[in-house]
């Protein structure tokens, strides 16, 4: 199902996955959210910025356990563990901050 | 009812080895090798990665796809530590035939003689061959 | 009557690039392309296979697979000529028949 950003239709897979990573841009992570009834505030675009960076250098969607050790490296641990990332990213965070992250759903998520 | 975010401890943990023989992008054995792995690591058992024959340059630096128009998942390799995937071996004489050194790698690996290698695929409880 | 034979398969995997060696006629041409392109380079175990040919047969390599496998220009075989895509369907224009040795 396509969704809409700045006018624009973008489109996803079934499950709501950017189709072309290269597509993304803010709005559409809004657009997202709003979708699924979420606001982003600037802890999620943290975490969301951080998948992009992991994305860019490894060319893969990490899986949560792994998203969560990379952000406790990067952030420390209050933000690294996973109540924090659920709390802000109640689908699962690495699932639900992909997502708006224009990524692909992580490798070895079920 | 645990929370999400709790796992449950692993069982007996068993020692895996995925066997890497083949050249990436001709065949589609090195990547599926790999997201297998990454898979896999989910499951915290203990995990190598061994690299030997033409599975050695899977790992070679420099690599740049933009004209085949095939995705580079070479830079995948590099995030094996962050799965805790750290043992990737590779056979000094499978290099040696290439005209390869460790320093052509774009991960940091053991190289070991092809016996020590063989000594350690008898030391494991399962073999998976790419 | 010239041919080209295209090879895409690594010599250290199969003997692919032998046994088209041995059908080869002189002044045929040979291109090397996916992995097949591990047979072009210096300093193998198996660089001295087209080493040899390299008296019959003007032989060529694809560029873009030899980047894609971390490889450049300058690690191929002295006499072997790299090519791009335009130059592969030059190629094949050039020759009246074509053998994909697989």
């Amino acid at each position: 199902m396509p969704i809409e950003a700045n006018g624009k239709m973008y489109e996803t897979d079934e499950e709501g996955y950017l189709a072309d990573l290269n597509d993304w841009n803010p709005e559409l992570a809004a657009a997202m959210a709003k979708a699924d009834g979420a606001d982003l505030d600037e802890n999620h675009w943290e975490v969301i910025n951080f998948l992009r960076e992991y994305y860019e250098e490894y060319q893969i969607a990490p899986a949560v356990r792994v998203l969560t050790k990379a952000i406790g490296k990067k952030l420390g641990p209050d933000k690294g563990n996973s109540k924090y990332l659920y709390e802000l990213f109640p689908y699962g965070p690495a699932k639900q901050a992909c997502k708006y992250a224009g990524l692909p759903k992580p490798t070895g998520c079920v | 009812m645990s929370e999400p975010w709790e796992e449950e401890g692993p069982g007996t943990i068993k020692k895996f080895m995925y066997v890497n023989r083949k050249a990436p992008y001709g065949t589609i054995y090195a990547l599926e090798s790999l997201e297998v792995v990454l898979i896999a690591a989910a499951f915290e058992q203990d995990v190598s990665m061994a690299f030997l024959d033409d599975g050695v340059y899977q790992l070679k630096k420099g690599q740049d796809t933009k004209g085949i128009g095939q995705k580079n998942f070479s830079p995948t390799y590099r995030a094996l530590e962050g799965y805790d995937v750290e043992k990737l071996y590779v056979e000094a004489e499978s290099l040696a035939d290439r005209g390869l050194s460790e320093d052509d790698l774009l991960v940091p690996v053991e190289v070991m003689s092809r016996e020590a290698l063989a000594e350690l695929m008898n030391e494991q409880d399962v073999i998976l061959s790419f | 009557m010239s041919m080209l034979h295209t090879v895409n398969k690594s010599p250290f995997e199969r003997n692919t690039l032998v046994s088209c060696l041995g059908h080869a006629t002189a002044g045929s041409a040979i291109l090397l392309i996916e992995d097949g392109v591990y047979g072009a380079l210096e300093g193998t175990a198996h660089s001295d296979l087209l080493r040899g040919a390299l008296a019959d047969h003007s032989v060529y390599v694809l560029g873009p697979d030899l980047n894609a496998r971390g490889m450049t220009d300058d690690q191929i075989i002295e006499g072997v000529s790299v090519v791009d895509y335009g130059g592969f369907v030059d190629l094949t224009e050039k020759h009246e028949k074509v053998q994909a040795w697989l």
